[in-house]
This record gives structure tokens, sequence and C-alpha cells, in this order.
């Protein structure tokens, strides 16, 4: 494909910070990656070096039903104050993504907040996770705390740390060949 | 509403009482019972249900004068009236009483030179004593003329302690009885209530003093208003014996606010008050004191349109957590110089729809409106409102307007009317990731009413619910720039959001430009080109 001009900086470039969780839970190289508007507003979606977007797979289902009990997709919420929205915490999970060769992967929601919408799009068109990650398919739309606007994101990793992290891992595994 | 009324000229001192004050004869016994109440002159007129504007006029002492003068005159004829004299029965006690109430004490007394040898008032504590005379008159203009005003007209607002209403009904259940003798047909809404009585017999000297018509409606209010701590007591009773009148209220310091009271008052059996309070009233012993005298000017509305020229320009000011993001608001440009030339105190600023920091608005511009808090001049002409655009628009080469024009608050409602409906125009300029073909654009042009659907864009969300909604995309067109930008124009439903049509908001528009030329797409700048809402008129230059 013919390389696009130098292009100007992206929306995600222009109001969003890159926020980094790398191995997930200790899962290796389960990353994902937060991005948090000016307004505080966070977009929860897999990090390019997650497995899910390795190696040209392929994924059979997705799931926001995370327990018996609940599922994302009841998640409801109303007002300017977004009442009624589910309130997660760092290890809370989002949903689960089954690819073709049968490997499960749950996803987390990363910070605290308010859940103010998951993605319906990619129940219908999983592919849309694979094709765009970081815009039309991301995950989950949260809304940390205005107190802690500032604070949600201070366990994460910055796109720079997280590029170490993730050049670190292509030497390690470079040498063990 | 009263009407409006003017003014009777001074009174012939040779006219007899009775005319002069428009008494008759079965007023006798109510003036007897509550001169030997202790109270005052205007207040018997009250009672008496006078509603002869010059009766007030006079000083206290005159007309204590002329009431005693005309029961003396009307002794004789009295003493024919059995049920008056009976129920009366009390000139000896009046007598005592008279002699035996202290002299009004306090300087008011002194300065005002009318206050009554009888004490203060037990209707009025005072307010139609000691307050209607040329002394208080010259005090409340003096705080008027302070206020810098510029005025033709002013209408004058009265505030009273609210046990005013405990001691008035308290006064009427002492004279009833007499009153119904009168006519079967008064009650005590016939009674002329304090706050009118004060203002027959005051409004006229402050408007001499200031040279402005006193009106029941004008655009300039003077507020004066008493208190008296010493009877702020008459009203717990009611508390008491009427809880559900007094629940508190989050912005009144206190909860026995006249209306409350009156509430009570009205609930509450005669007898119950009678158990719980003197009637007639006991005799305060200082007079009430008077607040700070305000003034407020009703608002003025300013309309217009306005451009925005700059990228680097809020429409209002951008504070993030307490700190200003960026220098400079169309709002302040526009109404900084209004504010100064019609002297107001504040400002609230309103129009049709907003552009965000980063859009400019051309063509017409967009109409707005301003209100102008107490503003201390409000009378501007044609020429002065187009010198007052001028020196918006030289100040600064960011906004400009035009059609300023002075509004009133009813007509700025048209602003927003239907503005759901309106269309806008604007300008984009668009990046594409794929070379842009003329197919590409023909594409677009070709695409009509195209219905779109949008959820609240993410960068809002945090300030607005969470909600799908319609809009329409009447029409586009583009012209080619270069292989990966052209210009798009759009016209398209108010409300409409343009950057997320364009970029899509993680698909969270749908469709949107890049889905639409299956590409990833962004927009760059956004021009408003035209606001289709036709209020204000236009100014001819
Ligand atoms: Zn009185």
């Amino acid at each position: 494909m013919e390389e696009t001009r130098e292009r100007a900086p992206s929306v995600i470039d222009r109001y969003y910070t890159r926020w980094y969780k790398t191995d997930m839970k200790g899962r290796s190289c389960e990353d994902h990656c937060i991005l948090q508007h000016s307004n505080r507003i966070c977009i929860i979606t897999l990090a390019e070096s997650h497995p899910i977007l390795q190696q040209g797979r392929k994924i059979k289902s997705i799931d926001y039903r995370i327990s018996d009990g609940c599922s994302r997709l009841n998640n409801k919420v109303s007002g300017k104050s977004k009442r009624g929205g589910q309130f997660l915490t760092e290890f809370a999970p989002l949903c689960r993504i089954t690819c073709t060769d049968d490997t499960e992967y749950t996803i987390f929601s990363c910070i605290r907040g308010r859940l103010l919408e998951v993605n319906e799009d990619i129940l219908k068109h999983p592919d849309l996770l694979l094709e765009k990650p970081s815009t039309d398919g991301y995950i989950a739309v949260i809304l940390p705390k205005l107190e802690e606007s500032k604070t949600v994101t201070k366990d994460l990793l910055t796109r720079e740390q997280y590029e170490d992290v993730v050049s670190k891992r292509s030497t390690q595994v470079q040498e063990s060949l | 509403m009263k009407p409006s009324r003017g003014f009777a000229g001074p009174e012939q001192k040779s006219i007899s009482p009775s005319v002069m004050l428009s008494l008759k004869d079965k007023d006798c016994p109510v003036i007897r019972k509550l001169l030997a109440s202790g109270c005052c002159g205007r207040c018997v007129l009250r009672f008496c249900c006078v509603g002869k504007y010059s009766a007030y006029q006079q000083s206290c002492e005159d007309l204590r004068k002329e009431l005693l003068v005309f029961l003396s005159e009307h002794d004789g004829e009295q003493s024919h009236d059995a049920s008056g004299e009976a129920e009366a029965g009390d000139p000896p006690c009046k007598k005592v009483k008279l002699e035996s109430s202290e002299p009004s004490s306090g300087e008011n007394a002194s300065v005002e030179g009318e206050s009554e040898p009888s004490g203060v008032c037990v209707a009025c504590v005072g307010v139609l004593q000691d307050f209607c005379g040329q002394t208080y008159a010259k005090q409340v203009s003096e705080a008027v003329r302070k206020g810098d005003y510029q005025f033709e007209s002013l209408m004058l607002a009265v505030s009273l302690p609210a046990q005013l209403s405990v001691r008035e009904h308290s006064c009427w259940l002492h004279i009833k009885k007499e009153v119904r003798e009168k006519s079967m047909y008064l009650d005590k809404e016939d009674v002329v209530q304090v706050k009118d009585a004060f203002k027959w017999a005051v409004q006229g000297l402050v408007g001499k003093e200031l040279g402005a018509t006193v009106l029941t409606n004008s655009a300039f209010e003077v507020s004066v208003g008493f208190v008296h701590p010493e009877t702020d007591g008459d009203c717990h009773f009611l508390a008491t014996e009427c809880p559900d009148c007094f629940k508190p209220t989050k912005n009144k310091a206190s909860v026995f606010t006249r209306m409350a009271v009156v509430k009570a008052l009205e609930k509450i059996s005669e007898s119950k008050f009678l158990r719980h309070y003197p009637c007639p009233p006991v005799s305060p012993s200082s007079t009430c004191t008077p607040l700070q005298t305000t003034c407020l000017h009703t608002s003025v509305f300013i309309a217009g349109r306005y451009n925005k020229f700059s990228r680097e320009l809020p429409q209002t000011p951008w504070v993030i957590d307490g700190e200003r993001r960026m220098e400079g608001s169309v709002e302040e440009l526009i109404a900084d110089p209004l504010l100064a030339a019609f002297k107001a105190d504040g400002f609230n600023f309103c129009s049709s729809g907003r552009e965000d920091v980063d859009v400019r608005t051309l063509g017409n511009g967009r109409p707005f409106a301003i209100e102008l808090l107490n503003p201390h001049r409000a009378k501007f002409n044609k020429a002065e409102i187009r010198q007052l655009q001028e020196t918006i628009n030289t100040a600064s080469d960011k906004i400009r307007v035009r059609d300023l024009q002075i509004v009133t608050r009813e007509a700025t409602s048209r602003m927003k009317v239907g503005e759901e409906e309106k269309t806008k125009s604007y300008s984009a300029l668009i990046w594409t990731q794929k070379p842009i073909t003329s197919a590409d654009l023909d594409f677009l042009e070709n695409i009509k009413e195209l219905k779109i659907d949008q959820k609240t864009p993410l960068r809002v969300l945090h300030r607005r619910p969470l909600a799908v909604r319609q809009r329409l995309i009447h029409s586009m067109s583009a012209s080619y720039l270069d292989t990966h930008h052209f210009t798009l124009q759009l016209r398209t439903q108010a409300g409409t959001y343009i950057k997320e049509f364009v970029h899509g908001d993680f698909g969270r528009t749908k469709p949107n430009l890049g889905a639409l030329m299956e590409t990833e797409a962004d927009i760059l700048e956004l021009d408003v080109e035209s606001v289709d809402v036709d209020w204000p008129p236009a100014v001819p230059e």
C-alpha cells in the first residue's frame, strides 16, 4: 500500500493521552491501551502488542457477559451524572474474547470509574477489533470520578515506558532463540 | 396591581377634618378605640379604610390634631349612637393611655420632628410615624443619587417586618365589631396596608426630590425597608400553632417570612390567636430601624450577530480547575464595552448555538443576546448603539459584531425558537488516508438528506447525557486541494456534530465521512459559514 503523505496529528494524538497496562494480571503480553481524553473520559482498547492482534488470528466470539449474574451489555446510564452505570475497579473484567484457535482472553477495565458504554459493534463485526483496535474496535468507555481523574492512571505506563517494555520483550525472545 | 396614581395637590387647611380626611361619623368609635390603643394617625386612617392619598401626606402631628378635632366635633352626635358609645366608652381610658405612654424615644423622633406624644405606634412600629416625612424622603433620595443611575421614573418597593402582619391582625380583631357597624361589607382586606399608606405619604416627596415620576411600574426600583428586632418575637407563637406554615427553606435566613406569617394568620382561629397574642398589641418601646436604600434597574437586552475569526478564542471564558486556559472570549470581547457604557453590574450571554475554540464563524455571523444586569444607564439611541458596535469592532480583530440593537426580554426567545430545525452551513478542511479521486468528490455531492445517528460525542460526554440523536446532512459539496486534502461544504440540521461526522468518533457516529469514503478521514479546520436564524432583524448601516 502506498505510504501516505506525512499526516497531521490524529484525533487520538490531539485529544487523548495513551496509557498502557502490560502483562495484565501476569498474563504475558496481554497489554491494554487506555486512551484518556482531556475531559477525563477513558476508552479501553487492545494495545497493538496484545496476542489477539498477532499473527493473523481470527476472532470466534466476544462476550460481554462476564458471569451468570452480570453482563456489561445491561449497563445503562442516565442523565448528565450518568446514574446507574456499573462502577468498575482496575481488575473488573469487561469481556472475554475467544479466538478461532479456542484461546480465550479477558479484557479488563484497568482503571477505576463508571462504565458508560461498551462497543456493541464488535459483537456484529469482530473484525473491527482486528482492523481498527484503537478506534472503531474499542472495548468500552469509562468515566473516572472527577476527584480521581488525575490519579486513576498512576499505575499505568506511558507510551514511552510501554515501547520500552515491548522492545525489551522482543530482545528477550531473540536471545532465547 | 393597583392602577398608576397621581398626586393630589396640597389641601386647604380650612376644610373640615371630615372632608380633609374623608372620615364618616361612623368612624368615630374606630378612631377612638385605635387612638386609645396607641395607634398613630396614619394607622387610624388605614383602619378607617381611607383611600385618599393626600390624607396621609400631612404631618403626624397635624393628622392627630385633626382626628381629635373630628372626634370632638362628633361627640354630640356620638352620644346618640348608643352602640358606638357603649363600645368606645373609653374617652377617659384613652386619656389615661395617651398620657401614660412614653414619648417617642430615639433620634428619629427628633430628626423627623413629627413623632407623636403617644409613643411608638402599636400597629406600624413607627414606619408611618417617623419615616413618612421630608427628612426620610431626603435620606432615600440621597442614597439613590449616590447610586448614580439615569432614570425618568421610579417605583418604590417597601419591605416591612413580618410581625407587622401579626400586629395588624390583632388591631383588626380589636376594632372588627366597630368597623362592621360602620358597614357590614367591610373586611380586613379593605384596611389600607401599611405599605400603601407609606407610599402614599412618602413617594411623592421622593419623586419631587429626585425630579422623577413615581409609577407603580417602572424599570427603576428603589427599595426601602424596615426592621424592628424588639418585636420579632411577635411571630413565634404562630410556629407552634401552625407548624406546617413554617417549613425551613434553603435560601431564607428565617422561617418567619411575610408570606408564611400571612398564611398562618389566615389559618389560625380568632380564639386561638387571642389566647396567644394581646389585643390590641403591646406598645413597643423603640421605633423601627430603616434598612439601607437599594436601587435596581431592570435588565437591558442587547442582540446582534457576531463573527469569530480566531481559532484560538473560546466563546465563553475557558476555565479548568479554576485556572484560565486561554486569554479572552467572544462574550467578553462583546460584553466588556457594553458593560462599561451601560454601567451594568454584570451580564448573561446567550447565542444560537456555539462554536468550539478552534472553529471560526464567518458569513452573516451567529445571533446572540446579552442581558445587562442592573444597568445604571439604560437609554441609548440608535446612533449611540452604532457607536458601541464600532467600539467593539475596533477593539479586536478576532471578532466582529453586526446588527447590534436593544431588544426586549421576550424577543430574545425568538433566537431559540426552532433552533433544532434550523439549517447551518459549514466549511471543513478534510484529510483522508487514501488519495482522493474526483469520483469520491462526485459521490459526496450526490448524497442528499443523509440521516446520521450520533452518539453523544466523547468530547462532551462528561457533561451531557449519553444518547443517540438522529441528524440530517442536507447536502455536501467538495473541492479538491491535493491528494489527501479537500474542502467540504456542508449544509446540516442544527445540532449536528460536524467533527464527529467527519472522523467518526470511534465509530460512534454512523455513517461518518470515513465510512462513506471507505478510508480514515479527519477534520483539520472548521468554519461556520452561516447560522440560518432570522433574528435579530438586520440593522441598516
Ligand atoms: Zn402607625
